[in-house]
């Protein structure tokens, strides 16, 4: 068995950048130039910050693309963009202008919001900090998920996707360490997708899919 | 643990207090003043009377301090408000000169405190001018905004920039009210604190006892909207979406809002929802003390569906409270107010009497659908929307602070 399992958790705080868009040319070219933490935020944010948009879109720039613009095609476009399938923020930033460009192209005028539903973009600062807990074995793991808070869920289940070069998550990378027997389980979690879900309902199946693969000593 | 946090803890889970600990760990001792300008009355300084004791609870050194003046000095500080609000108002230079002068006497009194201090946060604009008269300030300052400032009044919002730009970093409730500032603007939501009396678990013989007191009829659904007598939260398309939906279903209507003693403005739109409310034995406008706040909970708590029919709106933290309660809400489409409310999910959105009589009937037909639209209303309030957040972020910011320029920050 490798080393204990380190148990981290974050905080998140957002800073507007004073960058809006009242129209789709004017996100195409803000999305040209905002950080990169900017596309971080508005795909990955509203987990951690108070969400206000539609959960049927997932990412900011689809709500906006309904709510604002009134643009349902260009909502489901971009709504379909998942953030894992993309190596990096760069890629998925190209990504988003490619589908804007694709509805401009297609679009006899340019889409435009009324003045009090603009596009504001924010990016965020991430607090990282050891909530000291050690976790020797799975089992122990599997006991731990549902009370562990959201944001230690987001910070090894979903961030670790960002930091770590294979791009797998925390859990599954220390399960695969603990022996060939935890393979399987690994597998499972990192199956799970967290895109759809508020992280309360990523902890519950984490901790479903744990039960489910440690059931006489997880249920314990 | 300590008695103030445990009760946070019943509501919101363990989880969500042991890591408000471990993120003041890395503040404590940290000397932090809050200035305003008033104890009582207002939603900053009800945040204060408990941001503070929790901050303190969690090993921060942290002090509330208030700002006086003369009769003049508020006037000027009212008139800012509405200016930043949107309102033309122009302020004579006379009392931007008392504006000038009170925060320099109040600084006379505050400076060593201040200058001493980790950090000093100032909140809205009354003392903003402290920042000038504390030359020898050794920790970071930072202005938090409450007030909608996304359509400020120009000569009012130009006059206080210079005062603002000098500070660390700004707060603002949202990204929409941000103005271009030259420091770093962080965004906070506004919350509900879930422990207060308008929001607090009420016993159900408390709740029961709004029906006798207020003469409500246990048979028939009830529509509730608190606000304040004001046009623009629209009582009386309220009182027109009632008639509309009275002609298919039976309801009743409680309209209950705050004294009007002192705003002529308030009597006058008073009088006219008494007008169109007529003598109709199931409108039942409520006119209640300032102190009222248990009151208040129990007629959200007995409501079938609240409104929130306002045509413009800040942030709107009726809508929030009354989520909290596990009500769907019917709310104008406007503001902060469309940015809780979901049509389908936390109730709908609307934009006139007709609108929202659409949307009563419609809830009113599906049971099961205004409760499950309840309950998500409730779960969204718990997971964005209460004092604990709030909290959490001003550690979050404080952190962030002591370490910028980084956007990752690694505490070990």
């Amino acid at each position: 068995m490798g080393d204990a399992f380190a148990l981290k958790d974050c905080a998140l705080i957002a800073i507007s950048t004073g960058k809006r868009a009242q129209n789709l040319r004017e996100l195409r070219d803000r999305m040209q130039e905002i950080p990169e933490g900017c596309i971080y935020y508005h795909f990955w944010g509203g987990l951690l910050h108070p969400r206000f948009d539609d959960p049927e879109y997932q990412n900011d720039f689809a709500a906006w693309a309904y709510h604002g613009l009134n643009d349902i095609r260009l909502a489901e476009r971009l709504g379909i963009i998942s953030p894992t399938d993309f190596p990096n923020l760069e890629d998925l930033r190209r990504e988003v202008i490619e589908v804007i460009e694709e509805r401009l192209d297609e679009s006899e005028l340019v889409p435009w919001s009324k003045v009090d539903r603009q596009f504001y973009f924010v990016h965020s600062k991430t607090v990282v900090f050891d909530t000291t807990i050690r976790v020797d074995d799975p089992v122990e793991l599997c006991r731990l998920i549902p009370h562990l808070s959201t944001s230690t869920i987001f910070y090894h289940f979903i961030d670790a996707r960002r930091r770590t070069p294979d791009r797998v998550n925390d859990f599954s990378r220390w399960l695969l360490e603990c022996g060939e027997e935890y393979a399987a389980l690994a597998r499972r979690i990192a199956d799970v997708d967290p895109y759809f879900l508020p992280l309360t309902e990523v902890r519950a199946q984490l901790s479903t899919v744990f039960q489910r693969h440690l059931p006489e000593r997880g249920s314990a | 643990m300590s008695n103030m946090l445990d009760s946070y803890k019943d509501v919101v889970g363990e989880e969500v207090i042991y890591q408000l600990w471990q993120l003041a760990g890395a503040l404590k001792g940290a000397r932090v003043v809050h200035v305003n300008s008033t104890y009582e009355g207002g939603g900053v300084a009800e945040i204060l009377h408990r941001l503070v004791p929790l901050q303190q609870e969690l090993g921060l050194d942290s002090a509330w301090e208030v700002i006086t003046g003369e009769a003049a000095f508020y006037e000027c500080t009212k008139r800012f408000h509405n200016a930043l609000q949107g309102n033309r108002i122009d302020i004579p230079e006379k009392l931007l000169r008392v504006y000038e002068t009170t925060n320099q006497q109040n600084a006379e009194i505050l400076r060593e405190k201040l200058e001493q201090a980790d950090f000093v946060f100032i909140h809205d604009p009354q003392p903003a001018l402290l920042l000038q008269s504390c030359p020898n300030r050794k920790g970071r300052w930072v202005w938090r905004c409450h007030i909608d400032v996304s359509h400020p009044y120009r000569p009012v919002w130009k006059y206080l920039r210079g005062f603002l730009e000098p500070y660390d970093a700004s707060v603002w409730s949202l990204a929409a009210f941000v103005q271009p500032i030259s420091n770093p603007a962080y965004i906070i939501a506004p919350s509900i604190d879930p422990i207060s009396e308008k929001n607090i678990d009420l016993d159900p013989a408390e709740i029961e006892s709004v029906y006798e007191k207020y003469g409500l009829d246990r048979s028939l659904p009830i529509i509730v909207q608190v606000s304040r007598f004001d046009r623009f939260k629209d009582p009386v398309g309220v009182i027109q979406a009632y008639h509309l939906v009275k002609t298919f279903t039976p309801i009743q209507l409680v309209l209950a809002g705050g004294g009007a003693a002192d705003d002529p403005e308030g009597e006058a739109m008073l009088a006219e929802v008494r007008t169109a409310a007529g003598d109709d034995p199931n409108i039942h406008v409520l006119l209640l003390p300032p102190d009222a706040h248990r009151t208040i909970n129990a007629l959200q708590r007995v409501a079938d569906i609240v409104l929130q029919k306002s045509t413009r709106e800040g942030f709107g933290l009726t809508v929030t409270e009354a989520m909290w309660k596990g009500k769907p809400v019917i709310g104008g489409n406007t503001g902060g107010i469309r940015l809780q409310v979901i049509n389908h999910h936390t109730g709908f959105l609307v934009n006139t009497p007709e609108g929202a009589a659409l949307r009563i009937r419609y809830l009113l037909q599906r049971r099961k659908e205004l409760k499950r639209m309840g309950e998500e209303a409730r779960k969204f309030a718990l997971e964005n929307f209460l004092l604990t957040r709030q909290l959490r972020e001003h550690l979050t910011l404080m952190v962030a602070m002591i370490h910028e320029p980084s956007d990752r920050i690694e505490l070990v």
